[in-house]
This record gives C-alpha cells, structure tokens and sequence, in this order.
C-alpha cells in the first residue's frame, strides 16, 4: 500500500514539515514552481467576468453531477456497456486492485505502462501489481522521474515539482544505463522518450486515470500534454481506466467548460496538447486501439462525503491543483509532508473519507484559513468551511461523530478545559468567584507559556476586573 | 448484495438536484461575429504560439513534398486508400517513400515505431480559441498515426473551423453518436515535468505541421 496508516498521525506530520521547512533548497522549488503556476493561471484569466461566469457553470455542474450521482453512474454503465466497454465497481482500494489484477493475469500480462494518474497512486496500484510480480511502470515524465528516484509525488499535477533539474540530470546518469550527465532539458526529456518509447510498443496492459467520464454517451475523457495517456490508451491490447465514482458528468455539453477551468486553472495553459475521448474498444476492422476497454469505479470513502450535506462539495474537485499552488502552507512545506496521496488543502479535505479522520485529522489544522484556496478553486469548494468541520469532528465527542475517525484528535485535558469554562461561563456565582481569584492572583500567571510566549510577551490576568472597576468608579 | 449495489445504496440520499445551467448560452452569448480569414488568423497564432508549424496553400501535395524534403525524411506514412492519401500518391511518384497503413498494428508494432518517419492525416475541423485540430480516427487513418511517428501532418480545410469547443461539438452533433476515439490535438507533443521548463516532443509527436488548404483537400 502506498498510503501509510499513521500511529500518531500529529506527530508524524509536524515532524514532515519541520524537516521540509529546514531544507532551503527544497523550499526554493516549490516557491519558484508555485510562482511560475500562479502567474501562469492569472495569464488565463485576465477576463474577470468571464472567469465568474465559468466558475459558476463548473461549479453547477459537478453539484448537479454529484446530487444525481447513484442515476448517472447507472446511466454511465449502461452506456459504457452498450459501446463495449466492461464496468467494474470497487468498494476499496484493494478490490479496486483485486479486479486490475484478475484482467491482468487473464490476458496474461507481465507488465503495464500507466499513464498519469492519481487514482492509481491513491490505491496503491504499483505495489499490489509488484506483489503479483507485474510490472506497472510510470510513462508520465514526471511520475517517471519520481519513480527511478523511488520516491511519490509531491504534486497532483506535477509530480516531480520537488526536484531540480541538477538533481534529476543526476538521477539519469545514476539509474539509465549509458547516459552521461546533462542539465540540458532537452536533452534529458529525449532520454525519457527513447527509455519508454522502447517499453511502450511492449506494453501488454495499458492504465489510465479519467478525467471526465460522460454518461449519456457513454464516453472516457483524458487530459495530457505528453502523448502518454495515448499510448497507454491506444498501443496495448488491453486498457484499464480506474476512476473515481465521483468523475461522471451527465452531458457531453458540460465537457468544453470544466476542460477550460481545467488546465486553466492547474497550468495555466489554455488547453492540453491533447484531450483524448475513448467511447470504444477497437471495432471490426480498426486497425489499432485497445481489443479489451475496462472501466473500475473505485469508492474508497467518497461516499462517505456524498452522504453527508456539506462535506459533498469535496467531490466537485476536478483535480486541478489551483488550491496547492496558492496555499501559504503548502508552498513552505511541500507535497511529501502530508503523507497522503492528495497534498494541499484539497488533500486535507479529501483525504479523511479514504485514510479516516484518525489518520489524518492534522491536515485540517495545517491552514491559515486565509481562503486563498476558495478564491481559486474552478468549481468553488467551500475549502476553509469544511477544514473548520473536520477540526470540530477530529475534536467530537461520541455523541457528534458522524464520519471514520471522528473524535481522535480528542484529548482529556483539553476536554476538560473546555468543560471548566462551560461551567463557569453558565453560572453567575462561579464565574464571579473565578474571576477573583484570577484577577487578585495574577502575579502567579507564568511566564513561559509555551507555543504563545515564543514570540510575544506572556498573558497576564488584570489586577482588577471590569467589575471592580465600575464599583470603584460609583462608590 | 455486489459492490455494486452497496455503492449505489449509499449514494442514493433524498434531495434535490440544484438546476443545471444554462451551457449553450452562455457560449452563445460569448459568440463573435466572425469571417473565416479571422477566424484563420486566431487559429494560426494559437497554434504557432504552441510551436507547430502552421501553412496556408491551395497546392498542399506540392508544399508538402517540399517540406518533407527540407526536412530530410526517409518516408511518409499514409492512410488506407483515403482520397486525399491516393492524391497524394499519384502526385508523388519518386520524391518520397509513402507508407500505407493497411495492416493492423499487431503485425508492424516495432516498424511503425522505429522506422516511420512522419505521417499525414486529415483533420475533421477545428477550434480557433484553443489552436486545436478534431481528429476522428478511423480504419483508414488510425488513432496511432497522429502519435507515433516523429512529425505528424494534419490536413485542415480551412471552411471547418468552428469558434470553441462547444460549437464544434453541437454543429457537428456528436451527442448522437461518438467514434471509438475522438481527439482534440493543440500543438507537437510536450511536457514542463522538469523544473517548470516546456520542452516539446515528449512522448507523440515532435513537430506538428498544420496544412491549412483554402481550395479544399482534393482539388
């Protein structure tokens, strides 16, 4: 599995970030990469009407997608059917990599190139395929990068964003056999594209994420600008898309504005090289394309979020990665620290319905809710309003939890805390008793209060309460 | 009860749908009004913006003939008795080896990717706010010709270019039935996966050569 159950997820996490905020080179990646993307979007939407009348018809659509999602997920495999296309459904990731294996080991394979996709990662699709001694290799440059270096991605939309060009000329001359050192970029994308041209006409099963999956045709859409997808998609005899169930969109008609909030708002770019529509497997008489196209919806906690209200609004995401590239926090410590496939605010969002809250109840806390990521989400996630939600649920009691892991960021002194004040705030005679003796012992208050007193001067009880005060002043 | 069904059951919660928005409108709203040379002249900057090699001709078999001799390629691969395929080949005689895509690719696997040197297909139409060509491979000009080989020509009459996405897709009606694969391609193959920096030919296509035919792909 690629994800990693944590025992003491806070710790873990705030160990990740020290570590990532310590290294200065790593730092200057990410706030360089985060830079250029965030010019890079603003260069696409200098039409603010326009960017505020698209928002509103992306996010109207996945709302509306996902408020009739069980009835369009039908419509989608009856459709897919119809055209050839064999559906699969997965509760968890590992039926989801049960179901890729029984096709693999059907048809015989030994390896699978996989195009980019995040789905995948998510499920631990590699390693289960290693386990059952099949080779899944990363054709993405990216995914391709991070995998000789036996490391994930740091980023949904680029994966290798945490490296420089220095580091991967010397990741090539280490790891490709007969390649000398080049920082020339050029070059080293040439050594990429000999190295997986040669595995790509010896693919046996191709693997694909979706990015759109429209169910009244019945129709796969994949966004890309390196030729990958396609080759996965097209050169293997057999193709595998893994989604997830939350991807389908009714009409074909609602394809053309998330595509443009898409890549406008992820790269910057006003389009993709390519944008790949697959509707079949190879018909009577074709001369190329996939014989056998297979599609797995995976739930793996999504409807654990479909189910209640607010948290809903999570799958509208249509994984651009806006939200990660203005995210004070994310630009400090990078994608690796949070630990999960998904980094970023939409991580910390998404992250609880497939891992639990327990194991990932820090990420909520890892923001400023300064609400950049609201400002620039394509489809207007309330990102900040359901960060606050799974703070209250990592702190609910029994009573209030309602998703996997409520409650375990729970801890006795804090309730108890909490408790006391209630009380006190609640009764008169209690609350002026307490403010007494706060306000007449006040020389006892500390003065190293922790976390609070590393940059500012320690808290102090006034000598005298407003109480006091308006009395003298009458009397 | 199948995964299936469990899936489905927790999905399904009462409530209604909020409205769907008004799609068509709001690109007809946003419609120019537009002559073809215009429309011409978005296209092409979108595209050459994105380094692909763009030409205008009412001669395409000529220019391309010379580019691909400027380009020093071996061959050209071809589709299965297409029209324009066989124009090309009663006009090309000795200047360049066609290739013709009439076997399925199981058989050729390893030449299509190693020996081919550049291919030409049509275009169905195009779109001029993105740059982008349709394609709608078929028997005769398979998905593989617009990505493998190193240079891939696109033919385009210039009378087939619609003003975005959503008016490719309504005037052309593809609601009522799809092609096995539908493809939009903006430009050569590329790829910034490393450290931001864009570099072309990543996995399809180096180099895109749009031929843009003002007398139609035949004459």
């Amino acid at each position: 599995m690629s994800q990693i159950i944590h025992f003491d997820p806070d710790q873990d996490f705030k160990a990740r970030s020290r570590t990532a905020v310590n290294d200065p080179a790593q730092r200057a990646n990410f706030r360089g990469a985060m830079d250029f993307l965030q010019a890079k979007r603003r260069g696409q939407f200098g039409d603010q009407d326009e960017l505020a009348g698209l928002r509103a018809i992306g996010a109207a659509i996945r709302q509306n997608s996902l408020a009739k999602l069980p009835e369009l997920l039908e419509l989608l495999e009856k459709n897919l059917t119809a055209n050839g296309i064999q559906v699969h459904w997965a509760e968890t990731a590992a039926d989801a990599n049960a179901i890729a294996l029984g096709i693999a080991r059907r048809v015989g394979a030994r390896n699978i190139a996989k195009g980019k996709s995040m789905v995948s990662e998510e499920i631990g699709f590699n390693h289960a395929m290693a386990d059952a001694g099949i080779d899944a290799f990363e054709t993405d440059m990216g995914e391709y990068i991070v995998e000789l270096a036996g490391e994930k991605p740091s980023h949904i939309i680029m994966p290798a964003i945490h490296k420089t060009k220095q580091q991967i000329a010397a990741l090539f001359a280490e790891k490709i056999p007969g390649v000398a050192y080049t920082e020339d970029v050029d070059a080293l994308i040439r050594i990429g594209r000999q190295v997986l041209r040669g595995k790509f006409a010896g693919a046996d099963v191709g693997l694909s994420g979706v990015n759109f999956a429209v169910a009244e045709t019945g129709t796969l859409c994949l966004v890309e600008n390196e030729g990958n997808g396609r080759m996965c998609t097209t050169v293997p005899d057999v193709h595998i898309a893994v989604t997830g169930i939350e991807k389908v969109v009714e009409k074909l008609e609602h394809v053309p504005p998330l595509y443009s909030l898409l890549t406008r708002s992820a790269t910057g770019q006003s389009i993709t090289t390519y944008f790949n529509m697959i509707s079949r497997p190879r018909q009577e008489g074709e001369k190329d394309g996939p014989r056998e196209v297979h599609l797995i919806l995976i739930d793996n906690g999504r409807s654990q979020a479909h189910a209640d209200e607010q948290l809903r609004a999570t799958l509208q995401c249509i994984r651009c990665g806006a939200c990660m590239n203005h995210c004070p926090v994310y630009a400090r410590i990078g994608g690796h620290a949070y630990g999960t496939t998904y980094p970023g605010p939409i991580g910390a969002i998404v992250s609880p319905h497939m891992l639990g809250l327990n194991a990932t109840y820090p990420l909520a806390f890892a923001s400023t809710l300064c609400g950049a990521c609201v400002e620039v989400c394509p489809v207007k996630i309330p990102i900040t309003d359901i960060l606050i939600r799974l703070r209250n649920e990592a702190q609910a009691g029994e009573e209030q939890a309602s998703l996997r892991g409520s409650g375990a960021g729970r801890s006795a002194l804090a309730t108890a805390i909490w408790k006391g004040w209630s009380l006190v705030y609640s009764r008169l005679g209690i609350y002026r008793l307490t403010s007494w003796f706060i306000s007449r012992g006040h020389k006892l208050s500390p003065v190293s209060q922790g976390a609070w007193t590393k940059c500012r001067t320690a808290l102090k009880p006034a000598p005298k309460r407003l109480r006091d005060l308006i009395r003298e002043r009458r009397s | 009860m199948s995964a299936r069904e469990r899936i489905l059951g927790r999905l399904r919660t009462p409530g209604t749908a909020p409205e769907m928005p008004d799609v068509a409108g709001w690109y007809r709203a946003r419609q120019r009004n537009e002559t073809t040379p215009e429309r011409i002249t978005r296209l092409r900057a979108v595209l050459e913006s994105v380094h692909a090699e763009v030409h205008e001709t009412t001669d395409w078999p000529a220019l391309l003939l010379q580019i691909a001799t400027s380009k020093g390629l071996n061959n050209l691969l071809i589709g299965d008795n297409t029209p324009h395929g066989e124009h090309l080949a009663s006009l090309a005689a000795d200047k360049l080896t066609l290739i013709r895509y009439s076997e399925p690719i199981d058989g050729w696997r390893n030449r299509l990717f190693d020996e081919v040197d550049a291919s030409l297909t049509l275009a169905r139409s195009a779109i001029a706010e993105t740059g982008t060509l349709i394609l709608w491979p078929d028997a005769s000009e398979p998905r593989t010709m617009s990505l493998v080989p190193p240079i891939h020509f696109a033919l385009l009459d210039v009378n087939k270019i619609h003003a975005d996405f959503d008016a490719a897709m309504r005037t052309e009606n593809w609601q009522a039935g799809m092609p096995t694969n539908a493809l939009l391609i903006s430009g050569p193959s590329k790829t910034a996966d490393i450290q931001q920096t864009l570099a072309y030919g990543a996995h399809g296509p180096r180099e895109l050569v749009v031929l843009l035919c003002h007398t139609g792909v035949l004459s």
